[in-house]
Formats: structure tokens, C-alpha cells, sequence
């Protein structure tokens, strides 16, 4: 007990106005969340990858990382949400099973840690506490940031990790060498960049952003001589390494994990997956698929189903039906019966595999597997034709050859039904048709054609069905020329009538496939950055160019009965105020650059990497947030701005600080500047208190104020008519 | 035979004449050579510092650095690179001897310049100018249509058009052989890089065709060449020669931006080439701020200002010479049109005020806006309403005629007991399309791709519609009662019941659209260019036919509104569904070819393929480089002492450096391109990728062969012609 000195005291510091902002920010977001208790605009989207979670039933949204969406998700989880609820309609009332106060909850939480995480970046800049406060109240009083955090969407979670991210990396660099601290901020950093790439991709830049200042940083830290210890040194950059790039890297896989383990049910997204990862889901595919032959062999009962879903997934099929005789266009068919690829399942999707050199369609005890390299013919199950093709051009696509179904009726043309199975995936060049994990090309024999999804749809005459080809000029690794057996069995009856009894019933035996994490991950993201849906422009939807001066918004929400309504505006006092820094730092950055270059040195050295640091965070950030967006092809909405936004405010009081301190010399401009810092501040109050209740929803306001809130003719707001 | 010698070598005037008597290739010269060596012998012994600075085909990078002082181009190898090059292009030029892949367009475009007919293409006219002079002169008609590739060219003159291009082609050689050159002073490394040139299949492919690239190629190693020689004229600022050097740059930056606008990565190139010039005088305390202003005018002269003036002189030729009305007449506005012989508003005679009963054609005033046009097609379910597809068509078509009628009585206006009564400002009309008698209408649905604005259809049969068809006429800038002038007013349509005014997007709607523009209703009701429009054709029997001269447009709008059509036609330019489209990741690995022509067996064929193994090459030296440079940067950073190579690491970082950001600029931006892109646009990258190549195998080389040097060695020393480095002693100075 010597070392122990008594009495034991906690000593505290306590910075009073981070807690003051820290309140306000929770005061401001948190107020109210629960009204209006009916579905807010993209809550619409959100909400029902929440309801799959509570129900554990697998989806694929092409929009994000799933991180962003088990955030929410946990909301319901907290709130106990059973996950019934149908989001259809934006306005639609909540049932009184769903917490939306929960669900809201998580967001409107991190919206109100952005106010004291932009104090505390201002701090880490190098900035005075003074500074610092006026950005925390830039932050706090702008409309747009306060309407995204209070509603169950990703932006405000998103500009969260962002902002954690940055300040934690300043304070590692700032840390004294080699404490304990240091490297936990340097941790929390990755971890951070990690989650904000996980909650949507556009945390990305903000990650190079970071990446490149840390590789900067780094390259001094190499240039240092006085560290002349090489081994310390590498572990310094290996650490930095693994911190900043392989750790978040193996975050953003952790997601993936912890997103399919708990989505273990199939649901309606099924479809886009392959046979094996939809095997992998409870219920499903594998119900059916569940106990199945693993190996074909000759006179197995298959479904093929193309390995493209472009345009959709679907199954090689045949019908009773033939091509007609003359194209409208006035080319001739073989009139044969049409095989086409059809996206439902349906009994005449089954097809047998037949030995060319036996009669037999039913499988011999012991099976006789396919192998690559094997010749096969495939028999349609429920009229008994081959699967063929010839030199006629095909109905939608002249430059591939038709696909028939054939039937010697003794007519002029051969059958040319020999197909030669070639597995693209094969390990060895003897290896065994799998159903569901062999990926198989379909060779014509005669031609080398090879059978092929062309991807257009037949007109009326072949029921809209896709158009199946064979391809003489395919050439390497296409998805569309790539089959696998779906579903299968062994064939056991010898007649007809038997068998199309037997096709007609479920399959069943058992043996049981897994995919391993890697090959599932790999799957589902590939799919998540290919599958786009049909993006048409929204009513809503903008221009990147006309976010800068915030000529458009987003109607949020309008009561059913009055005016009441929420609105994405910004505080247009704190949007110009913003812009009008930017081009002060821009100017102010270029004049001390070129000075510097002619050795005038206006500002000490130390002054001049503070504001090029702070200009790489807060213009830099501003810049990889907006910029890439001129570049992207899909809708775009103004809350894409919100991020950009962030970093931009924040470029303020460090604009500020620096007149202040710098260019302003007499105390008279202090002065007279320092009024003008006042007003600037009192104006973005009013303006916050102005657009408040369209932030808020509450309370109602009369069509005459409404009409006064229109500062811009291009902004939308709603008239209820009376 | 007098080589100038840098100012760095004026008091060593028997070493500077030791260098012009190494020429190699020349017979005499060795005797000489040996002459001169033991002549200054005793003086190099004892300064072997200086003496080390003058040699054979630049060596030691040490050598290399100095030697920059001094002008000398082996002419031997030039020669023989450009007779190489000459030889290849031009083997067998004629055939196939019909159209092959591209030449369709690109010899079209040149019959359009011999037969003075306006067309529309989204690239600059420069190449296409070049090509029909190149025909003219070499005695082409411009007869031949060009109509597809495949044609036989019979009787028509074509080898002139073709020889064109490979004689630019075979320029590309010996312009890299100088650029490696002047960067590293070492004629193998030149001679690597040349070779590379002339034996890749896919230039020589290339350059044999009536296509733009070998054009566009030319003026981007051009301006790359005239830039590396301006680096190089650093120290004596405005000489004739820097004078020369910059000028040249920037007439081959206009050149190559003329061609097509892919020499806007050259010019940035170039741009930030000059910037880190400029940067660096900047720092350079001795030069006072006029100099500094001195050297930053004659840049924006010699960069900015000619290149900007030379190629607007290119559009005002391509102006003058396409004085006759053609295929590309539509894009244009009415006033443009005006200027075309042969267009039906050159010399126009039409009725001047719009009244009831005209039949018209409207078109949109946004720039490159198209006419008011609608079919017999329905907008597809779920957009909108099921009705009549109204949209802007860019071409003339006699489904862009409507007739114009009164609100409410459908009696004919045209029949002779209606007196004509002019149409005024505030008017409501009617407007009847005259192939489908539908009306023009609106309604409160969505339109199909803007979806703030209203759906506009065709409504009603035999012009008998309801009350959402009426429009109400506003002239711009007129008060009520100004009647409406054809060409001259700009007109908007404001539809009475909602309250929206006529508005073109500018969207192309998809495929069920036929990929027409969309037209819409906007709620929106400021005055842009969207939402204008002019009345083009007026037929009105009952008015007299009155001359009217339509404003001539003034050369700067003409060149903006060309420009901002090519932009969007490019950008138009997209891939269509199901079709299997080269992405920019295939090219540099050779991934797939372009078929030039012929597909069966019987057919003659070519396609265009780089040489695998060149290609592989240069991706492996492309790696190797950012490899070299990066362990080379650590070891600087990290200040270690890299000896005398120290500088001979600048060089490879700075010269190689400059090439390696050539290559990602002429590549990295394909990677953003929405458009359709062809295997062909990774040439202009690949140029600057074979100069790296030349230049990375050429210091490994020399490393190589000059490694014992630094890591030691043994055995006879090197003037004993029995040791392993006797070969290396290229200066008798060199004590090793």
C-alpha cells in the first residue's frame, strides 16, 4: 500500500461549452422525432430493408454497403419492431407496432454528435476554442443537416463517421510520440473510415482524402533523419499500414459477414443470385434444391438456368409452339418449335439428358455421370423434342443461328442435335457435371455454335419469352453463354405419360452444398455494383450545379389534411456565408502561395501549414464530396450535398479567425469586424427560426406564409387547395 | 557540318569539335576521331571532371546530364528510322481496295469538303479538311459515296487520301526517336522506342486507313516533340530557336484539338508542363518580375492565344468552304440554316406574320434544339397517358408540319369565306399536327423523363380535341396585339388550362422514343432558350410570299452553336443495349482487336491488333517505372547517397516522369467517358507508353552493363581488350 496516495482524487476538466453545444445539438435533433408518426420520404426505401432484417429474409439494395442499413435496423431491433409494416407510400400513417421514435433515434443521435465533433475538428486544426464555437453553431443551426438527422435515413450517420474519422486522425497526428493514445485515435480513425465506407459509398473520398494526408504525413515521417533506427521506422509506416488500410478493408468484410449471417432466409431478391447462393438460404431454392443428385448423369431430369440475369434471370424452355413461318420483316424461320428462356419456373423448363448413342432416357444403375468434353443431346420433357440449332438466322438476332426444338418428322432439314457439355469452371478436364456449382457451355457439334442468352425479348408470337441463340463468333467468358443445372433429378420412367407425371412432381434426395463466406461476399458486392436498376429522374431529383446556391429542395413530407409540411431547405444565410469562405480561402491560399514562392513572408511558417491543413480538411473535403458527382450518371439528390456541405461550414470560422487575426491590423477593423462576425450570426439564427417549422413540421402555417418562404421561384413548395 | 555548342562549352572548343567528329555513320570520322582523342589526350588526363562530358551516343548519365548543352541528333539512325517507318506504312497501301471500317465516315466527310456540302460530325474539322485536300490534290472527284464499308472503290481515286495519313503516320517513329532523345541523351533508348513504333502491327493498321488517328496522332507527338525541345531551350530564353520550339507547340496543339478532341489531354499535358516551368522560374530569385511576366505573356501567347486564334481559323475555313445546304442542316438553328445555298431559307420568301390556317414548323432556340414533331407512335404504358408521342426531332420531316387553327370553331381557315386574320400576342390557338390531325396537348401527368414537368401528347381525332389544347401564343418581349413574325420572334406557348409553357429538355427518350427529344410542359415559366421557340416554315396560300432576311449569324455564334452540338452529339454517342463494348481495362492488355473489314472466310480481312509482345512490354515497363521511381524516391527522401547516379535518377524521374503522365492523361479519362469508346482510342496513350519503354529498358540497360562499376570489380582493366568491361571504356578518359 506504499504506492497508493491518499486520498485518491479524479482530477476533471470539463469543457462547459462543448457539453453546452453537445446539449443543444441533442435539444435541436432530438425534438419531437416521434411527429409526424407517418412514413417521411426515403423512410419509404429504408424502411423496408428494416422490416427484411426483423425478418431475417435476404435482399440485395445496389444503393449501399449493408452496414448503413443494420444501423437502422438496429434501431428497430431496440424499439422491438416486428418488421410488419408495407412501405409503399410516402405520408402512409405508422401502425402502432412500429417505434419510430427507436428507428429515429439512432440517426438523430449521430446528427447531434456532428455539433461538437465540428468543435472539436476546429480545436484539432489548431483554431481557438472562440472559433471552434462558432462552427458548432454554424452546425447547429442549419435546416438541412437538423431535417436529414431527424428521420430514419444514412446522411447524418454517414457525415458522423466522416467527421469522427477526420478529428481522430488530427489528434493522432498531434499526439506526442508514441503514447498509448496516440495509437487508439489512430485506431479509432480506421475504425471510423471503415464504418463511414460501410454506410454508404461515398464515404469513400472522404477515406482518400484522409488516406492522402496520411500518406503525406507519412513520406515526412520517412524524411525525418533524425530517426535513424530503419526497423522503428518500418514499423511506424507498416503500422500506419495496417491501421488505416488493411483493418478498415477487413471491417467492411465483417459487415458482409455479420449482414449474411443474419439474413439467412430467402426472399424476393432470390432471383438475381446464383443457384448455389440461393441453395445457401433458408427456405427457397433450397427447399427444392435440398437432397438433390450432385452429379448429372445421362437421363437426369435438369432445369438449365442461364448465368446472366441480364435482362432477367431465367430457365432454357421450350413450348408448343413453332417460329413462324415469315418474320414480319419478311425473313423466313425454319418453323421448328421455338426454344426460348423463360424467367418463371414452369414444367416446361425440364429437359433430360440423353445419351446420344442409347435409347435410353432413364438413368442406369450405377448412374453414368456427364463429364467435359462429353456429347449429349437434351430432350425436351414435355414434348419430346431435341434441343437444336442450324444455319437459319435467328428471329431477333440475323448474325446467331436459331435454336429449335426438333423432331424427326422426316422433313428436308437434318437434326443437328449433338451438344458438346464443356465446364467453365472446371478443375480437371475429367470433371463430373454439378448441379448448381458447374458452370457449363452448351457446343454445337456441327457448327460450334454455342448456346446463348442474346438478351432480346421474342415479340408476340413467342409470348415475349427471351430469345435463345447459338453464337458462331463467341468468344471467351460470357455470362450469357453460361448455364447450370438448377434443379434435378434422376429419371426413372420409361414412358412418356409416366414421365410427364414425374416432371410434374417435386424433387427430392439429399446432400447439402456450402459456400464459402469469400465466394458469397464476392458474389453479392459484384452484384451490388453491376445490378442497377432503371433510374429514371425523380420529381425531386437535381442537378449537382444547382446545390452550390441551393436552387432546389426536396419535399419531405405534407400533413394529409393541412399544411403542415417538411421540407430539405437549408439555411440559406449559412449556404452563401459558406461559399463566400471558399472563395476567400481559395484567394487568400493563392496569394500567400505565389508570395511564398518570391520569399514574402506575410505569415509565419507555422500560421501557413495551420491554414494549408485546414484547407486540405475543410476545402479538400468539400472538394471530393461534391466534385465526383459531376462524373455520376445516377439520380441525384440535394441531401448528396449534405456531406460536402459539412466540411464547407466548417470552412468558415477558419476563414474567419484568420482575417481576424492576420489581415485585420488596427483595432478599429477588429472592431467593426467583430460586428459584422455578430450580425452574420444573429442572421443565421433568424433564418433557422424562419424555415423552422418547415424543418420541424410543426406548427402549421397558412398558404399566405408558405408563400413568403418561397425565396426562390424553383423551389417546390406544397399548397394544400381548400 | 557546324554543330552549335551550348554556352556551357565555349572555352572547350577542341572536346566540342571531338563531338562533331564522333558522328557516327561516318566513314571518315573514325580516323579522325582518333586523331582528335590523342591530340587531347594529355589535357584530359588532367581534368578528367570536364572531359568525361563529351562523348559517343550518350552514355553515363553523369555524360548525359552535361551533354544537354550540346545540338546533336545521330542522323544516321533518323534516317534510317524514317525510311524503316516510310516502308512500312506504305507496303501494300491499296489494299483491300474498298472502304474499310471508319473510312465511310472520314471519306465521306472528304467528298463533302470537294463537293462544298454542309455536314454535321462531332469531331473538329481539321482531320476532315486535310483528308478532302489531300484527295483534291492528289485528283479524287469527291463521287464516290462512301456508303458503306465493303464498297469497291473502282476508278476512284482513294491512295491519295490514304497515302495522306501514312505519311503522318510514318511521322510518329522519328518523332518519338527525337522525344526519347532529347529526354535522355541516349540514342539506344531512341532507337528502342522507334523500333517499337514501326514494328507494331496495330500503328501500321492504323495508319494506313483514311482515319483521323494517324492525323490526330501527328499533331499530339508533334506538340509533344516542339515541347521537349522548348524544355530544352531553357537556358537561353527568348533565342530564335525558344522561339521557334514554343510556336511550333502551340500550332500542334491547335493541330491535334482540330482533329479531335482528344488533343484536349494534350494540351493539359502541355498545360502542366508549363505550369511547373513557370513555377519554377517563379522560385527563381535572380529573375525579377518583369522577366517573370516577360516569360508568362510569351507562354499565353505562343500557348493560349495562336493556338485559340489558329483554330477558330479552322472553323472559319470550314465555314467558308461549306457554303451548300446538306445532310447536317437540322442540327442548326434557322439562322445558321439561312446561310446554306440551297436550304429552303437561303433566300427565303414565306409569309411574314403567322395568321390562322398557316402550316408551320416550330423549332426549339436552345442550341441544337430540335423542331416540334410528333408520330403515329403512343407513349408506352406507365408513362403518362397512353396517347400520342409528341417530341423534338433534330432532322427535317414532314411529320414536324402542324397546322394552326382558332379555339373554338372548326371551320376550315383555309376555305375562301374566312377573311385571314393575323395571329397576335396573347391569341389562344390551337395546334393541329398535320400528318395525325392530332392536337397538341397537355395534362397532369408526369412527363416521361423530366418529372417535374407535364406530359405534352397529341390528342383528339380529325383535329377535335378538348379544352387542354389550347395554347396561348406569347411573343417575346411584345404586348399585347404585335402580330407574330415567321424566323424572327421568339415564341413561347403557354397551355391555358395548367398554366405550363412548351418546354425541350433536352433528354433523349429511350428506344420506344426513338431516341428522340423529349418535349414537356414546365410549370416553371422563366425565359430560357428551353422554353422558345421560332416558326421556321409558314405556308399560308392566303398571305403574300414576302423575301425576308433572316439575322446572319455572327462567326462567334456560329462557332458555339457547332461546338455545343458536337458536344452533344458525342456525348449521344452511347452503347447500345446487349452490345458488347470495349472497355478502357481491355486495351492496354491487348484484350480484344477491332475487326477493319471483312468477316467470312472468303472476304478480305483485316484487323486491327497491337503486337502482343510489344504491348506486354510496355505494360511491364510501365510497372517497372512506377517501381524504380518509388524505391528511388524513398532512398532520396530518406536522403540516402546514391553517389553520382544521383542526378541520373532525376533525369529518369523527370523525363520519364514527363511520359509516364502523358500516358495517364491520354488514358485515365477514357475511364469517366459515358460514350461508346473503340479498342482505337488507346493509340494516342500507347505513344507515350513506348517512348517510357525505350527510355525505362535503355537506364536498366546501362545500369546493367555499368553495375561492376559501383559494386566492383577485377581482372585486366578495361583498355586491355581481353576484359570483361573493354567494350564500356567509351571515353579514353575513364580510368576503370
Amino acid at each position: 500500500m506504499q504506492g497508493v496516495k491518499l486520498p485518491v482524487t479524479v482530477k476533471c476538466e470539463i469543457n462547459v461549452l462543448l457539453i453546452a453545444v453537445t446539449v443543444l445539438g441533442l435539444l435541436t435533433r432530438l425534438y419531437g422525432i416521434h411527429i409526424p408518426a407517418s412514413v417521411v420520404f426515403d423512410e419509404v426505401y429504408y424502411g423496408q430493408f428494416v422490416s427484411l432484417y426483423m425478418k431475417r429474409v435476404f435482399f440485395i439494395d445496389e444503393s449501399g454497403p449493408p452496414l448503413g442499413h443494420m444501423i437502422l435496423a438496429l434501431g428497430g431491433y431496440l424499439g422491438d419492431f416486428d418488421g410488419n409494416f408495407v412501405w409503399n407510400r410516402i405520408g402512409a400513417e405508422y401502425t402502432s407496432n412500429v417505434p419510430v421514435w427507436t428507428l429515429r433515434l439512432i440517426p438523430a443521435l449521430c446528427g447531434s454528435l456532428c455539433v461538437p465533433l465540428g468543435y472539436l475538428l476546429v480545436v484539432e486544426l489548431g483554431y481557438s476554442h472562440f472559433t471552434a464555437l462558432g462552427a458548432s453553431l454554424l452546425l447547429l443551426m442549419e435546416n438541412s443537416l437538423i431535417v436529414q438527422s431527424r428521420f430514419m435515413l444514412l446522411d447524418s450517420v454517414l457525415i458522423f463517421f466522416l467527421l469522427l474519422a477526420v478529428v481522430s486522425y488530427l489528434r493522432f497526428h498531434k499526439a506526442p510520440k508514441s503514447s498509448l493514445w496516440k495509437w487508439l485515435w489512430l485506431f479509432l480513425s480506421g475504425t471510423s473510415c471503415a464504418f463511414a465506407v460501410g454506410v454508404k459509398y461515398m464515404g469513400l473520398f472522404t477515406y482518400l482524402l484522409l488516406l492522402g494526408l496520411a500518406a503525406v504525413h507519412t513520406w515526412h515521417v520517412i524524411g525525418d533523419k533524425t530517426l535513424c533506427n530503419v526497423k522503428h521506422l518500418n514499423t511506424i509506416v507498416v503500422v500506419r499500414f495496417l491501421v488505416l488500410v488493411v483493418m478498415p478493408a477487413l471491417l467492411y468484410l465483417g459487415f458482409f459477414y455479420v449482414h449474411l449471417i443474419l439474413l439467412y432466409r430467402s426472399g424476393p431478391h432470390d432471383q438475381m443470385m446464383s443457384s448455389a447462393f440461393q441453395a445457401s438460404l433458408e427456405g427457397g431454392l433450397s427447399r427444392i434444391t435440398q437432397g438433390q443428385p450432385l452429379e448429372v448423369a445421362f437421363g437426369s431430369q435438369v432445369t438449365l438456368r442461364s448465368a446472366s440475369s441480364k435482362p432477367l434471370p431465367c430457365w432454357l424452355h421450350s413450348h408448343k409452339a413453332n417460329y413462324p413461318i415469315r418474320y414480319e420483316n419478311g425473313r423466313g424461320s425454319s418453323h421448328q418449335q421455338q426454344v426460348t428462356c423463360y424467367p418463371f419456373k414452369d414444367v416446361n423448363n425440364w429437359w433430360i439428358i440423353k445419351d446420344p448413342s442409347r435409347q435410353s432416357l432413364v438413368v442406369s444403375s450405377p448412374p453414368r455421370p456427364v463429364r467435359h468434353g462429353d456429347i449429349i443431346q437434351l430432350l425436351h420433357g414435355m414434348t419430346s423434342r431435341f434441343l437444336n440449332t442450324h444455319d437459319v438466322a435467328a428471329p431477333m438476332s440475323p448474325h446467331s443461328q436459331e435454336v429449335t426444338g426438333y423432331i424427326d418428322f422426316n422433313v428436308s432439314m437434318p437434326a443437328q442435335n449433338l451438344w458438346r457439355v464443356d465446364i467453365t469452371n472446371r478443375e480437371s478436364d475429367r470433371d463430373v457435371w454439378k448441379t448448381i456449382l458447374s458452370e457449363v457451355q452448351l457446343i454445337h457439334v456441327n457448327t460450334s455454335a454455342v448456346l446463348k442468352l442474346s438478351g432480346a425479348s421474342l415479340p408476340d408470337w413467342g409470348f415475349r419469352q427471351l430469345e435463345v441463340v447459338g453464337d458462331k463468333i463467341y468468344k471467351g467468358y460470357q455470362q450469357s453463354g453460361v448455364w447450370n443445372v438448377e434443379e434435378h433429378r434422376y429419371g426413372k420412367s420409361h414412358e412418356q405419360k409416366e414421365r410427364e407425371l414425374e416432371l410434374k412432381s417435386p424433387t427430392h434426395d439429399d446432400i447439402s452444398r456450402n459456400l464459402t463466406f469469400m465466394a458469397k461476399f464476392i458474389e453479392l458486392q459484384w452484384k451490388m455494383l453491376t445490378v442497377r436498376n432503371e433510374e429514371s429522374e425523380h420529381k425531386y431529383s437535381s442537378l449537382p450545379l444547382e446545390w452550390i446556391t441551393m436552387d432546389t429542395n426536396i419535399a419531405y413530407w405534407l400533413h394529409p389534411s393541412n399544411n403542415a409540411q417538411i421540407h430539405l431547405i437549408g439555411n440559406s444565410v449559412t449556404w452563401t456565408l459558406a461559399n463566400l469562405a471558399l472563395f476567400i480561402y481559395v484567394l487568400l491560399f493563392l496569394t500567400y502561395l505565389l508570395r511564398r514562392r518570391r520569399k514574402i513572408e506575410d505569415i509565419p511558417e507555422a500560421c501557413w501549414e495551420q491554414l494549408v491543413l485546414a484547407g486540405v480538411v475543410c476545402s479538400g473535403g468539400w472538394v471530393v464530396n461534391y466534385l465526383p458527382f459531376f462524373l455520376m450518371e445516377k439520380t441525384l439528390f440535394l441531401y448528396h450535398y449534405l456531406p460536402a456541405l459539412t466540411f464547407q461550414i466548417l470552412q468558415i470560422p477558419v476563414v474567419v479567425e484568420h482575417l481576424y487575426t492576420h489581415v485585420l491590423r488596427s483595432p478599429s477593423q477588429h472592431k467593426a469586424f467583430g460586428g459584422v462576425i455578430l450580425a452574420a450570426l444573429c442572421s443565421v439564427y433568424f433564418c433557422y427560426r424562419i424555415f423552422s417549422p418547415l424543418t420541424y413540421g410543426q406548427p402549421e402555417l397558412t398558404s399566405e406564409e408558405l408563400a413568403a418562404l418561397r425565396w426562390r421561384d424553383s423551389w417546390d413548395i406544397l399548397f394544400r387547395k381548400r | 557540318m557546324e554543330g552549335r555548342c551550348g554556352e556551357g562549352s565555349h572555352t572547350q572548343s577542341p572536346s566540342c569539335a571531338a563531338v562533331r567528329s564522333r558522328k557516327p555513320c561516318m566513314d571518315t570520322g573514325k580516323h579522325r576521331e582518333k586523331a582528335s582523342s590523342k591530340k587531347t589526350e594529355p589535357r584530359r588526363a588532367t581534368r578528367p571532371s570536364s572531359s568525361d562530358t563529351r562523348g559517343l551516343n550518350g552514355t553515363s548519365t553523369e555524360k548525359r546530364l552535361r551533354y544537354s548543352d550540346c545540338d546533336y541528333t545521330p542522323l544516321c539512325p533518323l534516317l534510317s528510322v524514317a525510311a524503316l517507318s516510310l516502308c512500312t506504312r506504305f507496303y501494300r497501301i491499296t489494299e483491300p481496295p474498298h472502304v474499310c471500317w471508319d473510312e465511310t465516315h472520314f471519306g465521306k466527310m472528304g467528298s463533302y469538303y470537294i463537293n462544298r456540302t454542309f455536314f454535321f460530325d462531332v469531331h473538329p474539322p481539321l482531320g476532315k479538311m486535310l483528308i478532302g485536300l489531300a484527295g483534291y490534290l492528289t485528283g479524287y472527284d469527291g463521287t464516290f459515296p462512301f456508303i458503306k464499308p465493303g464498297d469497291k472503290y473502282e476508278h476512284h481515286n482513294y491512295w491519295g487520301m490514304r497515302g495522306f495519313c501514312a505519311v503522318l503516320g510514318s511521322c510518329l517513329p522519328p518523332f518519338a526517336f527525337l522525344v526519347v532523345l532529347e529526354l535522355s541523351h541516349s540514342t539506344p533508348a531512341a532507337l528502342i522506342t522507334a523500333s517499337l513504333l514501326i514494328f507494331d502491327t496495330g500503328y501500321i493498321t492504323l495508319s494506313q486507313y483514311i482515319l483521323l488517328d494517324p492525323i490526330l496522332m501527328f499533331f499530339i507527338m508533334g506538340a509533344v516533340l516542339s515541347m521537349v525541345k522548348f524544355n530544352h531551350q531553357r537556358l537561353r530564353p527568348f533565342s530564335w530557336s525558344w522561339w521557334l520550339w514554343l510556336l511550333l507547340t502551340g500550332v500542334n496543339l491547335s493541330g491535334s484539338l482540330g482533329v479531335k478532341f482528344v488533343g484536349l489531354f494534350n494540351i493539359l499535358l502541355v498545360g502542366i508542363n508549363t505550369a511547373w516551368d513557370l513555377w519554377r522560374l517563379l522560385g527563381d530569385l535572380h529573375l525579377s518580375l518583369v522577366d517573370f511576366m516577360k516569360h508568362l505573356i510569351a507562354r499565353m501567347f505562343g500557348l493560349i492565344m495562336l493556338p485559340l486564334f489558329l483554330y477558330t481559323t479552322i472553323f472559319a475555313v470550314h465555314f467558308v468552304i461549306l457554303n451548300r445546304s446538306g445532310p447536317g442542316d437540322g442540327f442548326f438553328s434557322s439562322a445558321f440554316q439561312s446561310r446554306l445555298i440551297g436550304n429552303n431559307l437561303h433566300n427565303a420568301t414565306m409569309p411574314e406574320y403567322l395568321a390562322y390556317g398557316s402550316i408551320i414548323t416550330l423549332k426549339n432556340l436552345r442550341i441544337a434544339g430540335g423542331y416540334l414533331h410528333s408520330h403515329w407512335h403512343l407513349y408506352p404504358e406507365g408513362v403518362g397517358a397512353h396517347q400520342q408521342q409528341v417530341t423534338a426531332y433534330l432532322h427535317k420531316d414532314y411529320n414536324n408540319l402542324w397546322l394552326v387553327k382558332r379555339p373554338n370553331s372548326d371551320v376550315d381557315p383555309l376555305s375562301w369565306r374566312q377573311c385571314v386574320s393575323l395571329i397576335r400576342h396573347g391569341d389562344i390557338i390551337r395546334l393541329e399536327h398535320k400528318e395525325t390531325t392530332r392536337n397538341l396537348h397537355s395534362h397532369l401527368h408526369e412527363a416521361p423523363l423530366t418529372k417535374k414537368h407535364l406530359q405534352v401528347t397529341g390528342y383528339g381525332i380529325n383535329g377535335t380535341g378538348d379544352p387542354n389544347d389550347l395554347w396561348q401564343v406569347e411573343v417575346c418581349g411584345g404586348k399585347k396585339g404585335d402580330p407574330v413574325k415567321v424566323l424572327r420572334s421568339k415564341v413561347r406557348l403557354l397551355h391555358r388550362s395548367t398554366g405550363c409553357v412548351l418546354y425541350s429538355s433536352g433528354k433523349t427518350l429511350p428506344k420506344w422514343g426513338w431516341e428522340q427529344v423529349e418535349v414537356t410542359c414546365s410549370p416553371y415559366l422563366k425565359e430560357t432558350p428551353n422554353s422558345q421557340w421560332n416558326i421556321e416554315d409558314h405556308v399560308n396560300p392566303k398571305l403574300p410570299n414576302i423575301s425576308l432576311h433572316v439575322l446572319k449569324p455572327s462567326f462567334l455564334e456560329i462557332l458555339l452553336e457547332s461546338h455545343i452540338v458536337m458536344i452533344r452529339g458525342n456525348s449521344g454517342l452511347k452503347p447500345k443495349d446487349n452490345e458488347i463494348n470495349s472497355k478502357p481495362w481491355h486495351w492496354p492488355i491487348n484484350y480484344q482487336g477491332l475487326r477493319f473489314s471483312g468477316v467470312n472466310e472468303t472476304e478480305y480481312r483485316v484487323y486491327l491488333l497491337g503486337n502482343p509482345v510489344i504491348w506486354w512490354l510496355n505494360l511491364f515497363s510501365l510497372g517497372l517505372f512506377v517501381v524504380m521511381v518509388s524505391l528511388c524516391c524513398v532512398a532520396l527522401q530518406r536522403g540516402a547517397k546514391l553517389g553520382g547516379t544521383k542526378k541520373g535518377k532525376q533525369v529518369l524521374m523527370e523525363g520519364g516522369g514527363l511520359l509516364f503522365l502523358g500516358w495517364l492523361l491520354h488514358y485515365l479519362p477514357f475511364y469517366t467517358m459515358g460514350r461508346i469508346l473503340y479498342y482505337h482510342h488507346y493509340f494516342p496513350a500507347m505513344l507515350f507508353s513506348s517512348m517510357l519503354t525505350g527510355y525505362v529498358l535503355a537506364f536498366i540497360h546501362l545500369f546493367y552493363l555499368f553495375h561492376p562499376l559501383s559494386y566492383g570489380m577485377n581482372g585486366p582493366l578495361a583498355h586491355d581488350p581481353t576484359s570483361s568491361m573493354a567494350g564500356l571504356r567509351w571515353l579514353d578518359s575513364w580510368e576503370f
